[in-house]
């Protein structure tokens, strides 16, 4: 035995308690760390006995193989696949090949139809929230309605429609902004804020992440994807990121007994654009 | 009573009769057994992509045993205390309950990860090889479309694969997933609601996914792969340029049986290094994520490494979309649909590009080094720093706040590097090609006074 195949033997030998103790560990209850260590002597072992065996223990003579050309010959090519195509023949029944074409071409067609019935037609739901079906108190993740006195300045909170909690196209942010913030409504929006409250749909226009890292001081929400910033201030403009348009904004109020309610629809659909969004 | 005795033949022989009888295999089996395979470094790279394959199948089969693809609501009372009382899918308590429950169940879990993840890097490593080496050229286009092909497959099934968890990273990687089908104009929201049975988050998408990740896909790469390993021995490899080693041979070690070893031992030290990993490098470890709410998101959220590019494409892109005559198309269509559109479509049109460019249309079976072909070269050194950039990109917020620099400052670096490196890198390395060729031309010529030596043993130019 020399050296070299020795050491493979060793390898082996090892390999095999490792199994061994493996089992025990197992049987022991497991532990994964320890598993994943006799595994690996258990694989390490064959896999370098094997090299080493096949390094220093089999034949290493270099060979020469001769290279022929992939190709077939150009005269046997022409005269057998003259033969498959039936040269002569196919011209008469052009017609009839055409037609077996548009068969095979209409049943693949026909095969998208199964295909249809893998989801609803989009379009409706991706406009619309539950918040569109009238005014309806906000609430948080827990069902609770929210007063507006409730929400400390600088504070933020997720909201949803009341029967709705956990929808996952309506989460809202609740913001109370600061009196000292200049906040600028947008044209037509101007009644849509409560006593500082502000509220943006929580689902970023670039990818739908949820934007939820709230700089209070400077007024931005930043969205921890991909790192859209929104000024909050300014109708939750796009001022940084990927993001190519504003949060939609929700037209907020306040019912009798004081507790925040959503007057309509966000002023957009929500989340990432799509191609007939504007439709 | 004849006492004509002939000792039994061995086992082995007796098993091969038997079956060379049936089926007449002999002739062909001594064929593939006497195959010439060239040595060197770099054409291990695809093994090694090959035996991650092996493993991932392997472990894949075992987490299917206990993985139920459920979208059902529930609340967890199992052995996981942070955990108690908390709503989730059924997806994501199996996956929990296979980490914490089943013995050696995490183990399987992480090996498959790691596999998944040097499954992938060693594709994109062996595709840089064949890249920089021209083993692409005639006859070898249709392999490279085969191999590009199997790279697509393996990025959407890794993906497909961690998605499946339910777990609060991999909820965010869905959903930005069905953004990004939206994106696609005019067929994007058919796409997204087909896909998904619905609006995100969809009713059926985690059984969709599941049967995609354990049939679908890796059936379509088993195929693709056999048909790649039988281009491979149909062409016989190729081979660096050397004494003896022509167009027109291939020299190395016979398939059996140095060169069968040397495989089978690289398989066993692939699955030993994934095992270690597997036992102790935590990875995606989904019972700290928590399970997916859509409403929330978690900061530092990355996904595999080999989505990294796409991710950081979606970041350093500016706010910009195309609005017109009532329809848009949305931001991420262009860096996360037309980019990878553009990506792949280049990789499979490579072979013909160069082809019609250079006007050279001959069979090559000797593999270029890269200073031989600086263009080549400095182009592919381009593209790699683009996607390299993207990739670091994808990791903006981390590095921002390990750095303390502003997202802002950290963002525009990246928009502006993606500008600027990669001329600078195709230019460097065009001169480094160039300079490298002139000193081996030196070498030639220098040896060539006192030895002769024929030019072609030392590389073509």
């Amino acid at each position: 035995m020399t050296a070299r195949e020795r050491v493979a033997a060793i390898s082996f030998a090892v390999s095999t308690i490792a199994s061994i103790v493996l089992a025990v560990v197992y049987w022991r209850g497991g532990q994964t760390q320890a598993e994943g260590v006799c595994l690996f002597v258990v694989t390490g072992g064959i896999g370098f006995g094997i090299v080493n065996w096949a390094k220093h223990a089999t034949p290493h003579d270099e060979v020469t193989e001769a290279r022929h050309s992939l190709a077939s010959s150009e005269a046997w090519f022409e005269e057998e696949s003259g033969k498959l195509t039936g040269e002569g023949t196919v011209g008469r029944r052009r017609v009839l090949v055409g037609l077996a074409a548009s068969a095979l071409a209409a049943m693949g067609a026909a095969l998208l139809f199964p295909i249809r019935s893998l989801g609803p037609r989009p379009g409706k739901d991706l406009k619309h929230t539950p918040y569109g079906d009238g005014a309806v108190r906000v609430v948080t993740e827990n069902g609770e309605p929210v007063r507006a006195t409730d929400l400390a300045v600088d504070g933020i909170v997720t909201v949803w429609p009341e029967g709705h909690t956990g929808a996952p196209d309506s989460p809202t942010l609740l913001i109370r902004t600061r009196s000292s913030q200049q906040f600028k409504p947008r044209d037509g929006r101007e009644d849509w804020t409560v006593d500082g409250l502000v509220a943006y749909s929580k689902l970023c226009t670039h990818v739908g992440c949820p934007v939820g890292l709230y700089q209070a001081a400077s007024g931005l929400l930043l969205c921890p994807c991909h790192q859209s910033t929104f000024d909050v201030l300014d109708g939750a403009r796009p001022v940084f990121g990927p993001a190519a348009r504003s949060l939609p904004q929700l037209p907020l109020g306040v019912d009798g007994s004081g507790y925040v309610i959503a007057r309509g629809d966000f002023s957009d659909p929500v989340g990432p654009g799509f191609w007939d969004r504007d439709r | 009573m004849t006492t004509n005795f002939t000792p039994p033949a061995p086992a082995t022989k007796r098993v091969a009769r038997w079956i060379d009888r049936r089926l007449g295999a002999a002739d062909f089996v001594r064929t593939a057994l006497n195959k010439v395979f060239p040595d060197h470094w770099s054409f291990m790279l695809g093994e090694l992509a090959l035996y991650s394959f092996v493993v991932l199948v392997a472990t894949g089969v075992y987490l299917t045993f206990f993985f139920h693809p459920s979208a059902t609501e529930i609340v967890y009372h199992g052995s996981y205390g942070p955990l108690q009382g908390v709503h989730m899918t059924e997806a994501y308590r199996s996956a929990i309950d296979l980490s914490f429950d089943v013995r050696a169940g995490l183990l399987m879990r992480q090996i498959h990860h790691w596999a998944a993840l040097l499954f992938l890097a060693t594709m994109v490593i062996h595709l840089g090889r064949l890249f920089f080496t021209g083993a692409f050229r005639r006859p070898r286009e249709i392999n490279w479309m085969i191999g590009v092909t199997l790279l697509i497959l393996a990025i959407f099934n890794g993906f497909a694969g961690y998605s499946l968890l339910d777990d609060q990273l991999s909820g965010t990687g869905l959903r930005i997933a069905y953004s990004i089908a939206l994106s696609i104009p005019v067929v994007g929201t058919w796409i997204a609601s087909l896909l998904f049975g619905g609006e995100f988050p969809g009713p059926d998408i985690l059984t969709r996914l599941f049967i995609i990740h354990v049939l679908l896909l890796p059936a379509l790469i088993a195929v693709l792969l056999s048909a790649h390993l039988f281009i491979v021995v149909r062409h016989k490899h190729t081979q660096f340029a050397g004494p003896g080693r022509e167009e027109d041979d291939v020299v190395g070690e016979r398939l059996w049986p140095t060169y069968a070893a040397k495989a089978l031992g690289l398989f066993f030290l692939t699955a030993a290094v994934l095992c270690l990993l597997g036992g102790v490098a935590q990875i995606n470890p989904i019972w700290v994520y928590g399970p997916f709410n859509p409403a929330e998101v978690s900061s530092a959220s990355q996904p595999d490494w080999y989505m990294g590019w796409l991710d950081g494409a979606l970041r350093i892109m500016p706010g910009w979309e195309v609005r017109a005559f009532g329809y848009e198309i949305p931001n991420p269509f262009f860096p996360a649909v037309l980019l990878a559109g553009i990506t792949f479509g280049l990789l499979y049109a490579w072979p013909f590009l160069e082809a019609r460019v250079t006007g050279d249309r001959a069979e090559h079976h000797l593999c270029d080094r890269p200073r031989q072909r600086p263009v080549r070269t400095a182009l592919g050194v381009a593209t790699l720093s683009f996607y390299v950039i993207c990739f670091f990109g994808g990791a903006s917020d981390v590095l921002s706040s390990t750095f303390g620099l502003s997202v802002n400052a950290v963002l525009w670096t990246f928009r502006v590097a993606l500008i600027v490196v990669p001329p600078i890198s195709a230019a460097t390395s065009y001169r480094l090609c160039r300079d490298l060729a002139a000193r081996d031309g030196l070498t030639l010529e220098s040896r060539v006074s006192f030895r002769e030596i024929p030019a072609r043993l030392l590389g073509r130019s």
